[in-house]
C-alpha cells in the first residue's frame, strides 16, 4: 500500500478526478476526524469556545472562497450576510420555538442566500473594484437595517438567541454545539469539494479565469454568478446562524466591517480557490489573536505594558500577516503545504 | 430656510474635505490602478503627528504643517516601495487586501502610540463665528474651505503645466508609452503615493482643527470617500472635487431631514445608498472614463 505517491501514475480519468490519491490519505483523514470527535472530552471551556469559532470560521471561509476564490467575485459584504443568517436564527428561535434547529439553520441559510443574490445582481455589470464597492455598500445598508429595525433585530441593544433545540433536547453548551458545528462543517466542506467536480463548479472557475471566454463557451454569466452568490451566502448564512447559537446574544457589533475583512484575510492567507486553503486560513486567523493573548499574558510579568497594548498589537500583527503573505506567498498556505509535500515526495532524491 | 442653508454650508465644508481625500485616492488610482483602502489612515496619521508636534513639542503651527507633510510624503514613498511595488501585476483582490492590511498596520501603530481616547486638538482658529448672511459659520470651516480651494487649484495647475504633472498624466494614460518617452514609471508611482499621503495629511490637520479633537473615527473618512470617487468617476480629479461636494451636501441634507424619521444614522448610510444607485445607473460616474472591454 503506497503511502505517498512519488509521481503521477494515474491511468484513468476516474483516478485523476479522485479526491484522495491513495487509501492511506483516506485513512489518515478518517483517523483525524475520529480524533477530532474526542476533543470535547478533554478540552477546557476556553479551548472549546475557540474550537467552535474555528469551525464556524471554516464554514464562512469556504463559503466566501466559493464566491471570491473560485468565481472571482470580490465581496466585502459577507459580514452582513452572516448577520442576516444570525438575525434570522434569533427571530425564528423567538417566534417559532418548536422548530427543530436543523430547519432553523437551513432557513437562515436560505434567507442569507436570497439577500446575497439580491446584492449579487449588480455583479453582472460590475467587476473587480466596482463589485467590491457595491458589496461594501451592501454591508453598510444591511448594518443600517440591523440597527434600526427594532422589532426584529432589537436595534443597537441586540437580541438574545434561544439555544438550538430539537423537542426536549437542547444544545446549550459549547461541547454539545461542537458536534453540530463540526457535523455541518464536514458536510459543507465535502459539498464544496465536490461542487468543483461538477458542471456548475467548472462554470464558476471558467467565469473567474475569463468571463468573456466563459460566455462565448456558453456559460450563462448571470445565472452562474447569481448561483455563486447564492451558494456562498448560504454558507455564510449558516455560519452566521451557528455564530448566533454560540454567542447566545447578537447585536450589530458582532458583525462589523472588520469581520468581512477577517474573512477575506482567511481566504487570502489560506489560498484563493482552494478548499484546504480556506480551512487553513480560518484556523490561522481565528487562532492568531488567541496565541497572541497567550504570549502577551505569559510575558506580562516582564513587560507589564504589553497588556494595554494588546488590542493594537493584535491589529498590527493581523495587518502584517496579510501584507507579508501577499508579498512573499501570494498563493497562500495551501500552496506552501503543496510545496512541502512535493519536497518530501521525492526526498532525498529531489532531482 | 436657515436650517437648509446651515445644512448646505456644513455639507460644503465636509464635502471639501472629502474632495481633498478623494483627490489623493484618484491620484493613486489614476497612475497606479490601485484602490487604496488605507487613505483614511493616512489622514489619521497626519492628524496625530501634527497633534503631537503642536502639543508635546510646542512647535509653531506653520512649522508643524511643514513637518507633518514632509513626514507624510516620506511615509507614502516608503509604503509604495515596501508594500505596493511587489504587488504590481497581482490580481485586484490581492491589491485591495494589501491596502486593507496596510490600514490595519497603520491603525495599530496609531493606537499603540496615542491610545484610543479622543485627544483635544489645540485651538488654531479663533472660535468667534463669522456671519455669512443669516448663518453663523465657524472660522475653522472657512479656513479649511479656503485651504481646500487653494490646494485644488494648485493641483490642477500642477497636473496641467508642471513637468512632473504631465509625466504623471502620461503614465496614467499608458505606462508603455510613458516608458518609451523616458519617463520613470517607478518614480511616478512613488510620487503618486507621496502626493496622496500628503494631501490626506492636510485633510487630517484640517479635520483635527475643525472638530477640535482627534480620535480613531477620523479613519472612517477613508471609506466615506468611496461613494465620492464612484460618483465623480474613479479616474477624474474634477470628478473627485464635484463628487466630494455633492456627497457632502447630500449626506447632510439626508441626515438633517430624514434622521427624525429613522431615528438617526441616515447621514452615515446615505452615501452608500447613493453609491449603489450610481453603480446601477452610471457605473463609471459623472466624469470617469468609460472602460470598454474588447476581446
Amino acid at each position: 500500500m503506497a503511502t505517498i505517491r512519488c509521481g503521477d501514475f494515474k491511468t484513468s480519468y476516474a483516478k485523476d478526478m479522485a479526491i484522495f490519491d491513495s487509501a492511506f490519505a483516506r485513512w489518515c483523514l478518517a483517523l483525524f476526524l475520529l480524533a477530532l470527535l474526542t476533543v470535547p472530552l478533554y478540552a477546557s471551556s476556553y479551548w472549546m469556545d475557540v474550537t467552535n469559532r474555528v469551525g464556524i470560521a471554516i464554514i464562512g471561509a469556504v463559503g466566501l472562497n466559493i464566491l471570491t476564490g473560485f468565481t472571482g467575485q470580490i465581496s466585502l459584504g459577507n459580514a452582513a450576510f452572516m448577520a442576516v443568517g444570525a438575525y434570522a436564527t434569533a427571530y425564528l428561535g423567538a417566534h417559532l420555538p418548536g422548530l427543530p434547529f436543523v430547519l432553523t439553520i437551513l432557513l437562515s441559510g436560505f434567507l442569507a442566500a436570497v439577500v446575497g443574490m439580491v446584492f449579487g445582481v449588480p455583479s453582472l455589470r460590475l467587476k473587480g473594484l466596482y463589485l467590491a464597492m457595491a458589496t461594501l455598500a451592501a454591508h453598510f445598508i444591511i448594518e443600517f437595517v440591523a440597527t434600526h429595525w427594532n422589532d426584529v433585530t432589537g436595534g443597537v441593544a441586540g437580541v438574545s438567541v434561544a439555544p438550538a433545540s430539537f423537542f426536549k433536547y437542547s444544545l446549550d453548551t459549547d461541547s454539545k454545539l461542537f458536534y453540530l458545528i463540526f457535523g455541518l462543517m464536514f458536510f459543507l466542506v465535502f459539498f464544496a469539494k465536490n461542487l468543483f467536480r461538477t458542471k456548475v463548479g467548472k462554470a464558476f472557475v471558467a467565469i473567474r479565469d475569463q468571463d468573456i471566454s466563459a460566455e462565448v463557451m456558453g456559460v450563462n454569466l448571470f445565472k452562474y454568478k447569481l448561483m455563486s452568490f447564492g451558494i456562498s451566502s448560504f454558507y455564510v448564512g449558516v455560519a452566521g446562524s451557528l455564530l448566533a447559537y454560540q454567542a447566545k446574544y447578537i447585536s450589530p457589533e458582532n458583525f462589523p466591517i472588520t469581520l468581512a475583512i477577517d474573512y477575506l484575510a482567511m481566504i487570502i492567507i489560506g489560498g484563493m480557490g482552494s478548499i484546504l486553503g480556506s480551512i487553513l486560513g480560518a484556523i490561522f486567523i481565528t487562532c492568531l489573536p488567541e496565541l497572541l493573548r497567550l504570549g502577551a499574558s505569559s510575558l506580562s510579568g516582564t513587560f507589564p505594558s504589553l497588556v494595554g497594548l494588546f488590542a493594537s498589537l493584535k491589529l498590527g500583527v493581523f495587518g502584517l500577516a496579510i501584507v507579508l503573505f501577499l508579498v512573499f506567498e501570494p498563493d497562500g498556505m495551501a500552496e506552501r503545504w503543496r510545496k512541502i509535500k512535493t519536497y518530501w515526495r521525492l526526498y532525498p532524491f529531489s532531482y | 430656510m436657515d436650517f437648509f442653508l446651515q445644512l448646505v454650508i456644513n455639507g460644503v465644508v465636509v464635502g471639501s474635505i472629502y474632495a481633498l481625500v478623494a483627490m489623493g485616492f484618484v491620484i493613486i488610482y489614476k497612475s497606479t490602478s490601485v484602490l487604496n483602502f488605507a487613505q483614511g489612515e493616512f489622514l489619521l496619521v497626519g492628524a496625530y503627528i501634527s497633534l503631537m508636534l503642536l502639543v508635546r513639542y510646542k512647535v509653531p503651527f506653520y512649522a508643524t504643517v511643514l513637518i507633518t507633510l514632509l513626514f507624510a510624503g516620506v511615509l507614502g514613498l516608503l509604503i509604495e516601495r515596501l508594500i505596493l511595488r511587489p504587488m504590481i501585476g497581482e490580481p485586484v483582490i490581492s491589491v485591495i487586501m494589501v491596502t486593507l492590511g496596510l490600514s490595519s498596520i497603520l491603525r495599530a501603530i496609531v493606537q499603540g502610540i496615542w491610545g484610543t481616547d479622543t485627544q483635544p486638538y489645540p485651538e488654531i482658529f479663533p472660535s468667534q463665528p463669522v456671519m455669512l448672511g443669516p448663518v453663523p459659520v465657524s472660522r475653522a470651516y472657512l479656513w479649511s474651505m479656503g485651504c481646500v480651494i487653494v490646494l485644488l487649484v494648485l493641483f490642477t495647475l500642477f497636473f496641467k503645466y508642471s513637468r512632473f504633472g504631465i509625466a504623471m498624466r502620461a503614465t496614467a494614460f499608458s505606462q508603455q508609452v510613458a516608458l518609451s518617452m523616458g519617463i520613470s514609471v517607478r518614480f511616478m508611482f512613488a510620487l503618486a503615493w507621496a502626493i496622496a499621503a500628503v494631501v490626506s495629511a492636510i485633510g487630517g490637520i484640517l479635520l483635527g482643527a475643525m472638530r477640535t479633537g482627534v480620535d480613531q473615527s477620523l479613519a472612517l473618512i477613508g471609506l466615506k470617500v468611496l461613494p465620492v470617487v464612484i460618483l465623480g468617476g474613479l479616474d477624474s480629479i474634477p470628478g473627485a472635487i464635484i463628487g466630494g461636494l455633492l456627497i457632502g451636501i447630500l449626506e447632510n441634507l439626508a441626515g438633517g431631514y430624514l434622521d427624525p424619521m429613522f431615528g438617526g444614522g441616515v447621514k452615515e448610510v446615505a452615501p452608500f445608498v447613493i453609491l449603489v444607485a450610481i453603480l446601477m445607473i452610471k457605473p463609471y460616474g459623472l466624469f470617469g472614463k468609460v472602460h470598454i472591454e474588447r476581446v
